[in-house]
């Protein structure tokens, strides 16, 4: 049977959300005979692939380079995933939005700090004005909130697209 | 004098129902359950959140269960499509209207907000996110008014003035720009007319008022004590 490539994505999240997908416990190991991990923080590809099967995306999209990505992400994959709360409502990281960008990076950078008073501006990307879900930008085709969402409920997601199988007692979706 | 017996069907179930009932109690007092959230048992019915809508035979409008009294002969559907897809439509703006960050808030996981979204299924909202710059209030010493996480529900208006009889909290500006206000715009703090009782904390439905000292997900309402001191006091609503 062809393998099921399946991507994984972050962006502005805390990494708390692929720390859930690694948490299924024995379920990952049939996981693993039938899917094919080509992309993501777990694994060594530099370049996101073309013709990926399923992305799951944590984090919102903060950053031009976020949004950069989306954008390839969504192109390139057949089914789009917003996984966990950050990716669904922008959770966290849109917490600043109502502060403009210049003043939250001086009051972080420059007033929060002891010593090395300086804004970075040296490889890494610049900050949208507001870290927004993905949706907002991109069609999404499924979404998964909670901070993170249970291993349980991602894992059931899965074998879920895998089979088109309904699951029992697939978990209630819960914000937060 | 005794109260008249009305006849009214409810999802095509026949029941009693008796007059100066709303939808809402009638439909309770019969165990169906309608959703609700600015609704609080034992305070005056006000409309706002639009949670409770059914439809009526006979007519095309969508009413409040809460604050609409049964007729005789009414004939109410309670579940329907277009009732879900409204109901949808008045929790998702809710979510989108001011900053709820469940993961970050005291009522996580004790939040009626929240806790009405897992049961209609709502996994996202269909609309921008509003991301408003909304005050915290401090300066209670026992208490917080978070604006963030509230849905002008009225809830604590009510409680307040309804039931501790100090008329503290009231509703400032009109739409969008709505504000629970304490003491006519004052600082919690300085709000001479609050007796710290309390009462408006525990009936607000989310995290927007709550006690300090509780981290995220410690901040549990009980707001069932709110109805069942009405219900000893006999204070009719
Ligand atoms: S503070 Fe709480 S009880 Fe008062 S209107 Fe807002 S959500 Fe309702
Ligand atoms: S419960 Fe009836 S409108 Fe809120």
């Amino acid at each position: 049977m062809k393998k099921v490539k399946v991507a994984t994505v972050w962006l502005d999240g805390c990494s708390g959300c692929h720390m859930s997908l690694l948490d299924m416990d024995a379920a990952i190991i049939s996981l693993a005979q039938k899917i094919e991990l080509v992309y993501g923080p777990l694994v060594d590809a530099q370049e996101f692939p073309e013709d990926v099967d399923v992305t799951l995306v944590e984090g919102a999209v903060s950053s031009q380079d976020d949004l950069n990505k989306l954008k390839k992400i969504r192109q390139r994959t057949r089914l789009l995933i917003s996984l966990g709360d950050c990716a669904v409502t922008g959770n966290v990281p849109a917490m600043r939005n109502s502060i403009p960008v210049q003043k939250l990076l001086h009051q972080v950078y420059v007033e929060g700090v002891q010593a090395n008073k300086i804004i970075p501006t040296d490889g890494v990307p610049a900050l949208l004005k507001q870290a927004r879900p993905l949706r907002e930008f991109v069609k999404v085709d499924m979404c998964l909130p909670g901070c993170p969402p249970p291993a349980k409920a991602i894992s059931s997601v899965i074998a879920e697209l895998l089979d088109g199988k309904k699951r029992e007692g697939t978990l209630a979706v819960k914000f937060g | 004098m005794p109260q008249k017996k009305l006849s009214v069907r409810i999802d095509g179930e026949l029941i009693s129902a008796v007059e100066g009932q709303t939808i809402l109690q009638a439909a309770r007092a019969n165990g169906k359950r309608i959703p609700t959230l600015c609704d609080l048992e034992g305070l005056t019915p006000v409309g706002a959140c639009r949670l409770c809508i059914v439809e009526i035979s006979g007519t095309d409008r969508l009413f409040p269960a809460c604050t609409t009294p049964v007729q005789d002969g009414m004939s109410v559907t309670t579940v329907s499509p277009k009732l879900t897809q409204y109901r949808r439509v008045s929790l998702e703006l809710l979510f989108v209207e001011r900053n709820h960050v469940c993961s970050a808030c005291v009522s996580n996981g004790h939040c009626e907000l929240q806790a009405m979204a897992t049961e209609m299924g709502i996994s996202t909202v269909r609309f921008a996110y509003n991301y408003p710059k909304l005050a915290v209030d401090l300066s209670h010493p026992r208490y917080v008014l978070d604006q963030n996480r509230c849905i002008l529900c009225t809830r604590c208006v009510r409680v307040c003035a309804e039931l501790e009889g100090a008329h503290v909290w009231e509703v400032t500006s009109r739409g969008i720009h709505s504000r629970i206000v304490g003491d006519l715009n004052q600082k919690w703090g300085d709000a001479k007319g609050c007796t710290s009782c309390g009462k408006c904390v525990q009936a607000c439905p989310t995290g927007a008022l709550a006690e300090k000292g509780w981290a995220v997900e410690e901040m549990v309402k009980k707001n069932d004590n709110i109805s069942s001191l009405v219900r000893r006091r006999g204070v009719q609503a």
